[in-house]
Formats: C-alpha cells, sequence, structure tokens
C-alpha cells in the first residue's frame, strides 16, 4: 500500500536540479497540491517550480511548510490561500482572492491580482506589484498588504487588523466600517467608507511603513509621502452604550 | 454562474481563423456553464439589403422552398445556407419587410438574429457539442461573442440561452441576475416590447432595444441600464463594429480583458485566454465598475 502511494506521489511531480517541478500542462492541481502538502510533516524538497499554471484556480492552496514556490505564469482563482510558512511568487496576474485567509508567510504577485486579494488573511505579507481589483483586504485580520498599484472600490472593508499600503490611488469606499487595521495610500482616495477618515501620520506610523516597505524589498517609496486612514470608531459596535443589549 | 467570452480583431490578420481562436475560449468556460452554449459571430457581411439567421424545429425543414416563397412574395433574390437546425438568409429587401411577411406566413420559422453582418447560434447541451453542431471552428469573421449557460432565473431551453438579439446586429450576453426584471418587463410590455420567455436577460436586452429605439446612442442606452437594470451582472454587447463590455456598480460577477496589437479578448475567467496567440505578451486586466468599454473598428 504505501509503495503504491509511493509511486504515485513520485509520478506527480519531478525533481529537476533539486527543484520539485510540476507541469500543469501534463499534472492536475490535485497533483500539485497534494505534492506540496506531502512536505507538511518534513521538508524533502524546498524549492518548487509550477509550470504552465494558465490561469487554473486554487494553485498552491493550504500549503504549511516554509517551501520556495514559483508559480511561472497567471494563476485564477484563490491562489496561495491559506498559506501558512510559503513563499509563493506568481510570475503574471491573478484571479479573486489571492492569499485569502493567508496565516503567515510571503506571497507575491508580479503581475496585477483581481478582487478581494488577502481576503480574511490573518498573517503574513502579501505583495501586489501591479494594481488589485475591488474588495482588496476585505476583512483582512492581521496580514500586511502592500499594493505598488492602485485598489480598487470597498477595499479593506470591515478591516480589523493589519496594514494595507497603496502607493497608488484608492477607489470609492475605502476602509468602510473599518475596525483596528491601519490604511495608508500615496496617491488618491475617490471615497472614504463610513466611518472611515484621514489620520495623522506619526512618527511610530513612518517607522510601521519604513518596516513594511524593507519586509517587501521596495527601496524607491518615501513613507512621508503617504496618508492615513483609519477608523473614526463612531459605529454603533463602538458604542459603550450598545453592550447592554446583549 | 455562467461564462461569458468575447474575441474582436483589431485588422485582418486572423479574421479566416475567428472560429478556431473563439472554439477553444467558449470550450474553456464549459465548468460556468453545461446547461446551453451560443455564440454571436460577425462577418461575410451583406452590402444591400439584409441577412438573417433562422431557426426550425425540425432538422428537415425545407428551407429552399422558404427562400422560394419569400423571393416570389417579396420580388427579391434569396442566398441561403444551412447550418444544423439554422439557416442564414442573405434577402435584398429590409429587415422589416422580411420580418413582416415571415410572421405571417411562416410563424413556425424563429427568427434568431438579423442584420448586415450577425449571426446567432445557440443551443441547449455542453459548449463542445455546440462547438461541434455549428462547426464553430471554421468561422471567419471581424469578431464574436459567446455565452456558457448555468440556469438560474429560467428554464434550460434554446430560447433561454445567449445570446439574445437586442436589434439590427446588436446582442446580448449576460453573468449575473436581474432582480427587478419582472417590473422591468412589464414596463416595456406597456411600451411594445415583445418577449418571448421568462428568462431576465430577455429584459435587459428587451431594454436596450427600447432605449435604442428612443434614439440613445448605444453609450447612452448602456448608462441608461446602468441607473436601471437592478441586480448583479457583466454584460458583453456586441455591436456590427465591435463589442462593448459593462460590469455593474459592485462588480461581483467576474470579468478580465487582454488585448495586442491584434486583438481585444474578454472572458469571465483567465483560463478562457490562454490559447490565443501572444496572450503571453497581452496587456491583462479587470475591467472597472459602472465603466463602459467600447471597442470598434470604425470608432465612435
Amino acid at each position: 500500500m504505501s509503495t503504491n502511494n509511493l509511486a504515485e506521489q513520485t509520478a506527480a511531480f519531478e525533481t529537476i536540479n533539486g527543484v520539485g517541478t510540476v507541469d500543469l500542462a501534463v499534472q492536475t492541481v490535485r497533483d500539485l497540491n497534494q505534492a506540496l502538502h506531502d512536505q507538511h510533516k518534513e521538508m524533502t524538497i524546498e524549492k518548487w517550480d509550477v509550470l504552465n499554471p494558465k490561469g487554473h484556480h486554487n494553485l498552491a492552496v493550504g500549503v504549511n511548510q516554509k517551501l520556495k514556490i514559483d508559480i511561472h505564469g497567471p494563476a485564477g482563482y484563490y491562489c496561495a490561500g491559506m498559506n501558512q510558512e510559503a513563499e509563493i511568487t506568481i510570475h503574471g496576474h491573478t484571479g479573486q482572492g489571492v492569499a485569502e485567509n493567508m496565516m503567515s508567510g510571503l506571497v507575491r504577485v508580479k503581475g496585477n491580482a483581481s478582487s478581494a486579494a488577502g481576503a480574511t488573511a490573518h498573517g503574513g505579507l502579501l505583495v501586489i506589484e501591479g494594481d488589485a481589483g475591488s474588495r482588496c483586504g476585505i476583512s483582512m485580520k492581521g496580514v500586511d498588504i502592500l499594493v505598488k498599484g492602485s485598489v480598487g472600490h470597498m477595499s479593506c472593508f470591515m478591516g480589523q487588523a493589519g496594514v494595507l499600503a497603496v502607493c497608488g490611488d484608492a477607489g470609492e469606499a475605502l476602509g468602510d466600517s473599518l475596525y483596528e487595521a491601519h490604511i495608508y495610500v500615496k496617491g488618491s482616495v475617490k471615497s472614504l467608507g463610513a466611518d472611515c477618515i484621514e489620520k495623522e501620520m506619526r512618527a511610530e506610523h513612518i517607522e510601521e511603513l519604513t518596516e513594511l516597505f524593507e519586509r517587501a524589498g521596495v527601496t524607491d517609496q518615501d513613507p512621508r509621502d503617504f496618508k492615513r486612514y483609519g477608523s473614526a470608531r463612531q459605529l454603533y459596535n463602538f458604542k459603550v452604550d450598545n453592550a447592554g443589549s446583549y | 454562474m455562467c461564462g461569458i467570452v468575447g474575441l474582436y480583431l483589431k485588422n485582418d490578420k486572423y479574421e479566416s481563423e475567428l472560429g478556431k481562436l473563439f472554439a477553444p475560449m467558449l470550450i474553456a468556460m464549459t465548468e460556468r456553464g453545461p446547461d446551453s452554449a451560443g455564440f454571436a459571430v460577425y462577418g461575410d457581411a451583406v452590402e444591400d439589403g439584409i441577412k438573417l439567421t433562422l431557426r426550425h424545429e425540425d432538422e428537415n425543414y425545407d428551407w429552399a422552398a422558404l427562400a422560394k416563397d419569400i423571393e416570389k412574395a417579396l420580388d427579391t433574390k434569396v442566398n441561403w445556407f444551412q447550418n444544423s437546425k439554422v439557416a442564414v438568409f442573405k434577402v435584398g429587401v429590409d429587415a422589416e419587410k422580411v420580418e413582416e411577411y415571415l410572421e405571417e406566413n411562416h410563424d413556425d420559422v424563429l427568427i434568431m438574429s438579423s442584420g448586415k453582418s450577425i449571426e446567432i447560434l445557440k443551443e441547449v447541451g455542453l459548449p463542445e457539442r455546440i462547438v461541434d453542431m455549428f462547426n464553430l471552428g471554421n468561422m471567419k469573421g471581424s469578431h464574436i461573442v459567446g455565452h456558457t449557460r448555468m440556469a438560474t432565473e429560467s428554464a434550460v431551453t434554446m430560447a433561454g440561452s445567449h445570446p439574445f438579439s437586442t436589434g439590427l446586429d446588436l446582442c446580448l450576453v449576460h453573468n449575473g441576475s436581474f432582480s427587478n426584471h419582472n417590473r422591468l418587463r412589464k414596463e416595456l410590455q406597456r411600451e411594445g416590447i415583445e418577449f418571448n420567455t421568462e428568462n431576465d436577460t430577455e429584459v435587459a436586452a428587451g431594454y436596450l432595444t427600447y432605449r435604442l429605439e428612443q434614439g440613445d446612442s448605444l453609450n447612452e442606452a448602456l448608462e441608461n441600464a446602468l441607473k436601471t437594470l437592478d441586480g448583479f451582472y457583466t454584460l458583453t454587447i456586441g455591436t456590427k463594429d465591435g463589442f462593448a463590455v459593462v460590469r455593474d456598480p459592485i462588480a461581483c460577477k467576474p470579468a478580465v480583458i487582454a488585448e495586442t496589437d491584434d486583438y481585444v479578448a474578454m472572458a469571465s475567467e483567465y483560463q478562457a485566454l490562454t490559447t490565443l496567440p501572444g496572450i503571453e505578451d497581452a496587456k491583462v486586466w479587470e475591467p472597472e465598475p459602472a465603466r463602459i468599454y467600447v471597442w470598434e473598428r470604425n470608432g465612435n
């Protein structure tokens, strides 16, 4: 039985110069994710190349190991979802929900990302080198997101914790119903969402952004060019008088 | 869930391969819409008169006899060819004359589309089956829009599948659903617009037909549609010279666009674009909500 399993596993990828290589023109997304999950208990191959992704959904989802994964081309929905520990680079664009619910690790998108990038993510760092679509960082719970381009409407909606930094512009209703997430935008903001206001940029915020740029390997941005946005804490759930209702 | 795909050629480089490039795009959207599929292809334009796509339930229907009837009754020349249950008729008179004649004398013949170059072909079944049925791979033309359907608002029928004709050389494909289609249908019926199904997209198509009849330009009609249609949607509208793409202001329904020197392609998902030539170097982006994008060869 175990021999059979082993045979199946080895057929799912090739090892080229010590790099686990999965070619999605030949192998399936299931093969890819199983090969990556097989590294959970003990890491035998650190580096992975994914070839011919061609917009397939669910690539490198649920990884839980310090792997370095390069996806060579555009990915579909939910790429790198639920990531823990791994460093995943997408050399192309991604569909909806890249790095959704990420717990830790680093996800880097070399192209543009569609809507809901980093949705509900708890930790780790998401770097989008192009633009992100609508609802970037929706309900983020501790992830740090750096977008070198612009973000679409309703970004950071109900953001609870973590940092969303945008080097371009932000769309309508930025930070609507925000909790404690920190938002920094260098360019224009089309409109602020309910209860989101511009706040003073203090030394600790310059420090926070400086540290984020360092972690993301971004060297062409000056934190002093950014404006900070946060919660005015005026909505229902912030009023202590409402606590007695429960 | 449904899938939308569109391919518009900026020049004549790929015109003879339009169907060959488009067939895998439509098939790639099978998992978004396995119920039925259809497409509107633009090419082989008539200079004078009108081109109609006609359909009859009976695959052995005598199209030659119908062509003769029309020639005799309307004192004109008819060129025609058959493709499965559908026949394309090129008639040397106005659209209205032929349509009126067919309604009065051959009401078992369904008019799928009319215009100078449009042909609408759609059937129930897997996209791959529809591609084979109509021999899409051999089709030539300047642009084409298609749809794979996963029905939510109404029955799985040929009439309920997309594209919907919205006027001469115009058609509509839709991913999403409209929440105010029942009331809007009644309002449009009072204005004289006819509907054949319970389908919500047909209402949107009827609305565009109505606005265009009121004198709106395509852009104005779409601006008005953004105000009037309630729901979530990505729409692609085929026109005589190109196509337009619109997403609702919330933009829940997906869309991606790729552009090169030779073409503009749109799809619900990037997967549908991966077989296009030069896609690796194309400009790829997501269309913004509530913004009307139009690509047309004779630009306006």
